[in-house]
């Protein structure tokens, strides 16, 4: 056995360098990390979205379509009324879960950002970094979602590309606020279980993914509205294939989407410091 | 310079509301020498090691690292810190090579450079063999070692270790040891908490006893054995019920006794000597031991308290 080489931190460490690059660095971990089960990132990528086309877009849709006549669904297929929604929903789905199992993780059940903050890292440098790399894992999921959609005739790509766009940024937006949620989480199994039974499931039934909400009783309709995914939805639809939006509207769904971001990065941040320096 | 001062703390207090975890502690660590905390569970000695971590912040008092304060500029000061926590924080679902790579990277340093250090922190480890293997297959040993080479990865010029040998067997608290003298004839200042008598003797240049927040003493091991203990400690049982009708007896043949519950220590210069004065009192004990003080015996002498009660 050898003694180690030393030439001290002191030398080997550029200090003003590495405090700038922190996100940088963390974004490097997640990524790295993430390789490890990149088959079954891009298996579950490929199979969800082949899926639900298959069933609900298909199977359901001929009956709706046989249903509704030549009118369709908001003037269009049933299929390409879905497209949109599947797509804000998978990306808000993914966003979220890139950013609260890595943060119960790190605070919870392995405290790897306790390690991670014994470094130069800052709490705010390891929240962003979780966050950015949570964006590009969904960036690939959005990605290979659309070209799944393209291959159901589900889009027209050419028209139908910035729906990515506005599904990436309603994800971006909901996700930094799951970050400060997630971050803010003392008991993780309650946590998880709240997510599960009152925030997934009702952000995907009542956010007029499978139909309009208006065809929901209005306090339902209400639910609808404080959906993110709802926002996200018609925005998707209004560009993948004209759904009628007037301007004060596409104002209104851009800018409630931003409160999720800018709220869930401040109480992200606020949580990240308090509870590493507690 | 070997004289010069890495960490130097006055008054330095953390309080949690009502309840103060350290009270207005001072002392100061020199370059390349090996310091520990001794004392019991809630003395202080974690919170105080995450106060110099830069990880805590302190109620009041002065405390500066490698010449700064870690209130305004803890992330430069942990740049330059190797910190092994009391309980090991390695991502389970990564390899071994994995946990010192990512680690190596969040200090910034280049990547050629973190995977030759990777290789010898492996060797020094005794992980080589183990370099594919997830940590959540490793023993406790194992992942103990590993915490510590990525405490390294970075060359740190302080390296804090939290209870290092907490859980382990001897044979793996033995290898520890051994990797942690290596380090320190290298030069690296070593900061450690345990309340393993054993340990601090072994580990440390100069030992500070804490208990309740408080510093009880500060000097070498042997220094502090020699101020408040005997050269030699003569341990008696008389059975539970025996050992307090016998003790005012005892109390007039050596310089100090302390009655614990399950046995008598009995404080001299000579213990064996002490013992045939015992059995020549016809005090016949069922059981007699004669040892060395220790570091036990100084922080019973400080406290009234065993370090592990």
């Amino acid at each position: 056995m050898t003694d180690l080489s030393r030439r001290g931190s002191l030398v080997i460490i550029d200090t003003d360098r590495t405090l700038k690059r922190g996100v940088f660095y963390v974004i490097e971990a997640r990524l790295r990390t993430m390789m490890h089960w990149i088959f079954s990132l891009l298996t579950g990528s490929l199979l969800n979205p082949f899926f639900y086309l298959a069933s609900l877009g298909i199977g359901v849709g001929t009956f709706i379509n046989q249903r509704a006549g030549s009118a369709g669904i908001d003037g269009v297929k049933y299929i390409i009324f879905l497209a949109p929604a599947l797509l804000s929903a998978v990306a808000i789905q993914d966003f979220m879960g890139e950013v609260v199992f890595p943060t119960l993780q790190g605070f919870k059940w392995e405290k790897t950002f306790f390690a991670m903050n014994a470094t130069p890292l800052t709490g705010r440098q390891i929240a962003l970094g979780t966050y950015f790399s949570s964006l590009i894992r969904t960036i690939g999921s959005v990605v290979i979602y659309f070209a799944v959609l393209v291959g159901f005739g589900a889009v027209d790509p050419a028209r139908a590309w910035p729906s990515m766009v506005t599904s990436l940024y309603a994800a971006a937006c909901f996700g930094a606020f799951m970050l400060g949620a997630a971050a803010h989480a003392e008991n993780d199994d309650l946590f998880l279980n709240l997510m599960g039974r009152l925030l997934i499931m009702p952000l995907f039934l009542f956010s007029g993914t499978f139909y309009p909400i208006s065809s929901m009783p209005l306090p339902l309709q209400w639910l609808g509205w404080a959906s993110p995914l709802w926002h996200a939805t018609e925005l998707g639809r209004w560009v993948s294939y004209g759904h009628h939006l007037s301007g004060s509207m596409i104002a209104i769904h851009f800018g409630y989407l931003a409160i999720f971001l800018v709220t869930g990065l401040l109480w992200a941040f606020n949580r990240f410091d308090y509870r590493l320096s507690k | 310079m070997q004289n010069e001062e890495l960490i130097v703390a006055k008054g330095l207090t953390k309080k949690y509301g009502d309840f103060t975890a350290v009270n207005e502690i001072d002392f100061a660590v020199r370059k390349g020498e090996s310091f520990g905390f001794l004392g019991p569970n809630g003395a202080g000695k974690s919170t105080t090691m995450r106060i110099i971590a830069a990880t805590l912040t302190r109620t009041s008092g002065q405390i500066s690292i490698l010449g700064k304060d870690p209130a305004d500029r803890g992330p430069e000061i942990r740049a330059h810190l190797g910190v092994v926590p009391q309980q090991d924080n390695l991502d389970q679902a990564l390899t071994v090579t994995d946990n010192l790579y990512i680690y190596g990277r969040y200090f910034g340093l280049p990547r050629k450079f973190v995977k030759s250090k990777i290789d010898e922190l492996l060797e020094f480890a005794q992980l080589t063999d183990k370099r594919n293997a997830k940590v959540e297959s490793l023993s406790g040993g194992m992942k103990r070692r590993l915490t510590i080479a990525r405490a390294l990865i970075s060359e740190p010029e302080i390296l804090m270790l939290d209870e290092p040998t907490t859980g382990l067997d001897p044979q793996a608290r033995h290898i520890l040891w051994d990797r942690l003298f290596r380090l320190k004839e290298q030069g690296v200042t070593l900061l450690i908490t345990t309340h393993y008598m054993d340990e601090a003797e072994q580990l440390c240049d100069r030992l500070m006893v804490m208990d309740k927040g408080s510093i009880m003493a500060e000097d070498s091991p042997a220094d502090l054995i020699k101020k408040f203990s005997t050269k030699e400690v003569l341990e008696v049982r008389f059975g539970s019920d025996r050992n307090s009708q016998v003790s005012d007896q005892l109390k007039t043949m050596c310089e100090r006794i302390e009655v614990l519950p399950d046995r008598i220590l009995m404080y001299a210069d000579d213990a064996e000597l002490l013992l045939e004065s015992i059995h020549r009192a016809s005090l016949h004990p069922l059981t007699s031991l004669v040892r060395r003080s220790s570091l036990e015996d100084v922080f019973l002498r400080l406290t009234g308290r065993s370090l592990i009660e």
